[in-house]
Order: structure tokens, then sequence, then C-alpha cells
């Protein structure tokens, strides 16, 4: 296999994906930090690099029903936003998915004001995660045109049929240049293939969707259908990830990645681009004598609870990084990762570290510093006092 | 292709029930002889009560059963072709 590489930063990257993916309608609203994206995927339609009609809308709401619509019609279709543009969009976000129409979109993660911030946490794309989306996490450029590709062919597979986000930190991935092989037209051809979707909208033959139910009980198999499909999704992200693993040489792990994790007795937990911290935090403990692995989770919907189990269970302990909080609760991550591994019966203390927020840097000497009192407290002690911690560096 | 077949929200549009032509205060009346077949009328309907007939006598007509009176047709109309007339 023949490698191109190329310098992109994440949004480039993102433009990259979405233009090998043969996308026919793209909406464009602009907010940092996502701009870039729609700018470049424009400079590729204007050039004649790319066949696709570019639809300027004037707001957030309009960009994703543009694009639900083009998507019903029976193309493949994108859009992209952050932070506030994502919550003037939540109505169509959760319409979408009852729809049942494959979308993808990116999410480049930015705080949410009051008051205004532009760096990154990850409240507002953790807020969608009720909305039957399936949401994507990366790690790095490479990852992020990787899973924008993958993320086509698992939303318009027929198990699924759901749309898709993809979340990358701004500034940190979303304008930081990386090398990224960007693969051949023809390999991501044989990869995706032509569109699929549940119905799709023609002139000739009107349908309705959306109508009020008659009977309740439809409507919430409709949710449940949701659920059932998402979950269902796991094994079509196995499969997908695998398939692109042979053609590319790259995969991921599907739902989750392991780093050092096979004699690990304590794990950290996390998502995103500190998740590459993350790897130098291990490596610095390990070096150190402490028995510590890595759980990066690529996808937090559907929530890979077995997977997680699988790999904590027997071990000592895991602390949960968010750079997130419900409010007046605790991380997104660790409620789902304490509900899950308690249910399954891993019966390890887990802690909460919630970090980050509103692009607050945290360097791997931090996430080292606040994961050894984590194993020393177990160690000396057996529990954990502050399960949620609130680390302001 | 799969077997697997999802719940959708889907429906085929049928005649709807209530006769929503009695809320009406204005009725649209239409002059076919000044009609030009622009189709506007039946384009811009949002109740989709304007129905293409193609006959002799006239190009379009208003399905009065569900025709509230909006008004919208005669808005429209860039010939005014199309007036409305006070109901009763």
């Amino acid at each position: 296999m023949k490698l191109v590489v190329m310098h992109l930063t994440g949004n480039y990257a993102v433009a990259w994906a979405v233009k090998l993916s043969r996308v026919k309608v793209v909406s464009a609203y602009p907010i940092t930090p996502q701009t870039t994206i729609v700018e470049k995927i424009s400079e590729f339609i204007e050039s004649g690099m790319m066949d696709a009609k570019i639809v300027r809308v004037e707001s957030e709401h309009s960009a994703l029903a543009t694009v639900f619509g083009a998507a019903s019609s029976g193309v493949r279709a994108f859009t992209a936003t952050s932070s506030h543009g994502l919550m003037y969009m939540y109505e169509m976000v959760w319409w979408s998915a009852g729809a049942r129409v494959p979308i993808v979109m990116a999410i480049v993660t930015r705080t949410i004001g009051a008051p205004w911030n532009i760096w990154s946490d990850h409240s507002d794309f953790m807020s969608q995660r009720d909305t039957g989306w399936l949401m994507i996490f990366a790690e790095h450029n490479q990852e992020v045109l990787d899973s924008v590709i993958q993320l086509f062919r698992i939303t318009e597979d027929p198990r699924v049929y759901l749309p898709g986000m993809i979340a990358l930190d701004a500034f940190i991935l979303s304008h930081t240049t990386e090398p990224v092989d960007v693969p051949d037209q023809s390999l991501v051809d044989s990869f995706l293939p032509s569109r699929r979707q549940p119905y799709t909208f023609k002139s000739g033959d009107p349908i309705t969707m959306g109508n009020l139910p008659s009977n309740p009980r439809d409507n919430m198999k409709m949710r449940w259908d949701v659920h059932e499909s998402l979950v269902a999704a796991k094994k079509v992200i196995m499969e997908v990830d695998r398939e692109w693993g042979e053609l590319t040489g790259r995969s991921y792990g599907g739902l989750i990645e392991c780093y050092r994790c096979s004699d690990a007795k304590y794990f950290i937990i996390g998502v995103g681009a500190w998740v590459g911290d993350m790897r130098e935090a291990v490596d610095m403990l390990r070096s150190e004598g402490y028995e510590v692995g890595l759980i990066k989770l690529r996808f937090v919907r559907p929530f890979p609870a077995e997977e997680l189990a699988e790999v904590v269970r027997g071990g000592k302990g895991a602390i949960v990084f968010d750079r997130s909080v419900s409010a007046g609760s605790a991380g997104p991550l660790y409620l789902d990762t304490v509900a899950h591994l308690g249910a399954l019966n891993v019966g390890v203390p887990v802690k909460n570290v919630i970090a980050g927020i509103a692009g607050v840097d945290v360097t791997y000497n931090d996430i080292a510093g606040v994961v050894r009192s984590f194993i020393e407290e177990i160690e000396s002690k057996g529990v954990v006092s502050n399960y949620v911690e609130w680390y302001f560096g | 292709m799969s077997e697997i077949s999802h719940i959708l929200p889907l429906s085929k549009p049928k005649e709807g029930i209530s006769k929503t032509g009695t809320w009406r205060l204005k009725k649209p009346v239409i002059d076919h002889s000044k009609c030009v077949k622009c189709l506007m009328c039946w384009l811009h309907c949002p109740e989709s009560t304007i129905d293409v007939v193609e006959s002799s006598e006239k190009f379009v007509e208003v399905n009065y059963e569900f025709c509230k009176g909006c008004g919208v047709c005669a808005n429209v109309c860039p010939v005014k072709a199309i007036s409305m007339v006070p109901e009763g």
C-alpha cells in the first residue's frame, strides 16, 4: 500500500475525509473553531476537486435541517459545528435520529457559555448523548480522517441506519497540523458502498415522515428501535474497523483501545485528544513501577459497557477523566462507567476527575500526579475518599 | 441487503378526515379565462387543495371541501386570476 502523507490540521482532515466519501450536499454556517472545515470543502468544490453543492444557511438549526433534507432525498450529506451552534441545532439532532436518516456531522468540541470561551472542553458533545446518534471521539488527526470515513459506512449499514457525530478537540486537533495519510480515492470507493438508507423521498411517490402516531406505543417502539440499533451497531463498528485495518494498516480497536492494559491493576479511562497525554502519563507511571494501563473509549454511544467491564474486571481501581460535567451529579463518562461496571458486577473503586473544563490546560504531569494519588490512597486505605474531584491544575 | 427492518415513522398521505373547508371566511374563485397555467397557486397552496385537471374549461380547480381560504393562491397568482369572495 502506498502512503500519501499530507500535513493536515484536524479540520482539514475532516474536509479530506468528506471529499473522499463523495458527499453531495454540505451545509455551512460559521462558528469557531469549526469554520475551516466547511471553508476547505468550499475550496474543494470551487476548484472542481469535489462534485457537491454547498448551501450557506442562516443558522445552525437550518444547517442540520438542510443536511437532513438532502440526506432524506438519497445523497450523502455533511455539516459541522461547535458549542453554541450545536446547542441551536439540538431539536434537529433529535429529529434526524428519530427519522433514521444516516448523516455524518463533525463537532469541534468547544466550551459552552456563559461566559464566552472558544477553547476545548467536551460539554457540547457530551450533552448530545441521549439523542440516538452514534458518537465517536478522535485522539489525533489521522484518526479523525479514518473515523469520518468509517462513520459514513457505519451509519449507512442497514443494521444501524442512524446519524453519527465525530468529535475532535478545538485547536488541540482542529488547528494543529499533523502528518496524515490520505488514502486513495479508489481505496475509499472500495470501502464505502453506494448510499443506503431506510427510505428516500421521491417526488413521484409521496410519503410523510414524522406524522403523529395514532398509538403512542408505536412511538415508544420507534425509540426502542433507535436504542436497539445503537446496541447492534457495536458489531458493525468492530467489523468496519477491522476491514479498514486490512485496507490501510490502521485500526483503532473498534469500540475501545487498550494501552499497556494486559498486566495492569489500575486503569485510566478517557476520550479525545488528551488520551495522547494519558499515554505519556502511563509510560511515566510504569517507569516508576505503578501497574497502570489506559482504556481509550473511542465510542461514547453506543457505550462500550461489556468491553470496558472485561478489561477492568479483576483490577484494583479505575479513574475516569471527564472534560465536562453533568452539573449537580458527576462527569458523564464516569456516570456511564460506574452504572455499567456496577451492574456487570465489576467491584472495583472508580474515581472521577473533572478537569480541563473551559480549555484549562492539562499536561501528562498533571494526569500522572492525580493517578499517583489515587493509587496511593487505594493502596493505603482501600477506598476513594473524594470520588468526584475537580482538578484545577 | 440485510433482512433488518426498522420501525419507521412513515405514512402514506391520504385525504384528510376533517373537512377544513368549513373554516373558510373567504373563498378563492378562479377566472379561468385569465389563467396562464403557471401552477404557482398549485405550488404554493399550503394544504394541497388545488388540483390540476387540464380540461377544456379549466386548467386547475380548488377543492372547497378542504380549502381554508387563506388566500395565498390569490396572492401569488401573477395575472390576478384568483379573487377572494366572502362566504355566504
